[in-house]
């Protein structure tokens, strides 16, 4: 009988630490795909964050190390200068990549930095249970917003690819989400052009991935992904903020 | 035999890096190491390495982090609150095992404190440059040649205990110019790192690097397997210099930049007809107590001489362990102590124990 679908080579044949219904399951197996894809996984170096991907060290079969949180860009800047050969990426949540690391990513950016950046936004701190993310939206009720984010006392949700894409070092910038085959689809074109972006040695790649969080936010899988349709596209919108590369009209 | 040349000590520093086979630098501007970094600078490109000014003193020590991880020798340097802002770094890097050279060329604190030399880190270099249970290699210079001589030691025992190590000089040993000769070539090149994250390159299973047990019994064995490393570490590394030790009843302990004022005030002790001597810790963590503990049977009094209000003395009272009184005298803020000054105080205890 053909094998039509299986685990990717990858990804370790471990049971993973993540809620039933997260979407972090799917955007790991698509970095892995494009690993695999691209014949990488010798040579690649992922870098953990701190949040609920913490312990990706144990899932992908690639060298992994785990970063103290929101250094995982400085961190991998220090792999990619001893050896510029290898591929690195790190994968990031949004507290860690938009809050506590927020001056390690704009200006691991703004070098230029030829590593690739998988940052999942879910708009939320799970790991820690649910508090106000850098992400979390106007509104939004919180274990530290019960009574809904306040932007004139929180302040506003960070949109991290409108912002990298203003700096000169940014190769792509792309915001996808995994709420349909549709889009799953098309996050791991993203996925895997930003690793074929750093082979290349093009720079700086960052795909944000709206994600859900079902425990934290306390809905079904299936209302949590209409949660992200109605809630989070409409100010996180998806598509491509900056490609360098994009051959003309392509965009 | 390679020439004698002037140089200040933070340069002397640098260029001894290099030979010690380290082409990767990161770091962030503060005042008194910025020769170390113009340095790196300046040479690096010329030999195919990395210099780097990060964005902050966080981000420089996580790309030293990265780049240990990845097998290669990798520095930084700062001053004292930069030092303090890599704490969280060295941490990661104690709890990763990984080896790595920081300097921390200090000046004057707490807070953002002065920019003239000071030994107030003391505390904060060997008790805990960061949370958690763990120690790192500290290395005190006391010249410019030393500047130079103890880089390559310390590269090489950081690969061998796999711990990050430090060279803790100050503001005055890095701004101050004196000959040296500089190390030749990598007398120490780094041992194989088999468990660096560089690419498994499908021969061998993935390497994970990584500080996060939590299976309290997990995290408990690492810690212990470490102290197992710190307690060879203090069996066998301790540095000092003895100066005119032999019969000596008044002995001064001091390091770096202050010993070389206490011995002229030693010399001039020598020359009153008291019987002083100094130990100069050269290592500080492991400290040389082995060195206290030889000359505790003859002394009458030890005398801690630092430019803090009192840090090392603490190691000092640890290895005398009562048996003999510990006398302290320090400036602090960035103020040098005098010869006289020190003389002062060993006429005084001298006057005191006769």
């Amino acid at each position: 009988m053909a094998t039509i679908f299986t685990r990717p080579k990858s990804i370790a044949d471990v049971p993973f630490s993540y809620c039933p219904g997260c979407t972090h399951g799917i955007i790991h197996r698509l970095v892995a795909e494009s690993i695999d894809e691209l014949g990488i996984e010798g040579n690649t170096v992922g870098v953990c964050p701190v949040g609920c991907a913490v312990m990706a060290y144990d899932y992908f079969n690639c060298d992994m190390i785990q970063s103290p949180h929101g250094r995982a860009q400085a961190l991998a800047t220090g792999i990619k200068r001893a050896i510029p050969e290898s591929v690195v990426f790190t994968y990031q949540g949004d507290g860690d990549l938009a809050a506590i690391g927020t001056a390690e990513t704009v200006h691991a950016a703004t070098r230029g930095e030829n590593i690739t950046v998988i940052f999942v936004n879910n708009a939320i701190y799970g790991m820690t249970g649910g508090q106000m993310a850098p992400t979390s939206l106007s509104g939004q009720v919180t274990q530290t917003t019960p009574y809904g984010r306040d932007t004139a006392i929180a302040g506003h949700p960070v949109r991290v690819c409108e912002m990298l894409a203003t700096l000169e070092g940014v190769a792509l910038a792309q915001r996808v989400t995994v709420e349909s085959l549709r889009t799953v689809t098309a996050a791991k074109q993203a996925i895997k052009k930003a690793f074929t972006y750093q082979l290349e040695g093009k720079g700086y790649s960052i795909i944000e991935v709206l994600s859900i969080c079902p425990t934290n936010w306390g809905l079904s899988t299936e209302k949590s992904l209409q949660w992200l349709r109605d809630n989070m596209i409409p100010y996180y919108p998806l598509g491509v903020f900056k490609d360098k590369y994009a051959k003309e009209g392509a965009k | 035999m390679a020439e004698k040349i002037i140089m200040k000590g933070n340069e002397a520093l640098a260029e001894a890096a290099i030979s010690a086979g380290c082409r990767h630098f990161f770091g962030y501007p503060i005042t008194p190491q910025t020769e170390v970094a113009a340095h790196m600078a300046k040479r690096l490109p010329q030999i195919g390495g990395t210099f780097l000014q990060a964005e902050s003193e966080i981000a420089a020590i996580n790309m030293v982090l990265g780049a240990a991880a990845a097998g290669v020798r990798a520095m930084t340097s700062s001053s004292s609150p930069g030092v303090s802002l890599k704490s969280e770094g060295i941490s990661y890097l104690a709890g990763c095992d990984l080896p790595c050279l920081i300097v921390n060329v200090q000046r004057g604190g707490p807070g953002l404190g002065g920019i003239q030399p000071a030994q107030s880190d003391y505390f904060h270099a060997t008790r805990s440059t960061g949370h958690g249970d763990f120690h790192i290699l500290v290395f005190a210079p006391a010249t410019v040649q030393e500047m130079a001589d103890l880089v390559a030691g310390a590269f090489s025992l950081a690969d061998k205990y796999r711990m990050p190590a430090m060279v803790l000089a100050d503001g005055m040993l890095g701004q101050m110019m004196e000959p040296v000769v500089l190390p030749e070539g990598d007398s120490n090149p780094p041992p194989p790192k088999p468990w660096a994250v560089n690419g498994h390159k499908n021969i061998r299973s993935h390497n994970i690097i990584n500080s996060l047990y939590l299976e309290p019994n997990d995290l408990e064995r690492t810690v212990v397997e470490r102290y197992a490393r710190y307690e060879e570490v203090k069996r066998t590394e301790q540095q000092a210099e003895e100066y005119l030790c032999s019969d000596a009843e008044i002995f001064l302990v001091s390091y770096g930049a202050t010993s070389r004022i206490v011995k002229s005030a030693v010399v001039k002790a020598r020359a009153e007809g008291i019987k002083a001597g100094l130990i100069r810790p050269i290592t500080l963590f492991p400290f040389p107590d082995a060195y206290i503990d030889k000359y505790v049977g003859q002394a009458k009094v030890f005398l801690s001489v630092e430019m803090s209000m009192g840090q090392m003395i603490d190691d000092i009272r640890l290895a005398v362990n009562g048996r003999k009184p510990v006398a302290f005298f320090g400036r602090t803020g960035g103020v040098l102590p005098t010869p006289d000054e020190v003389l002062g105080k060993i006429r005084e205890i001298a006057g005191g124990v006769k």
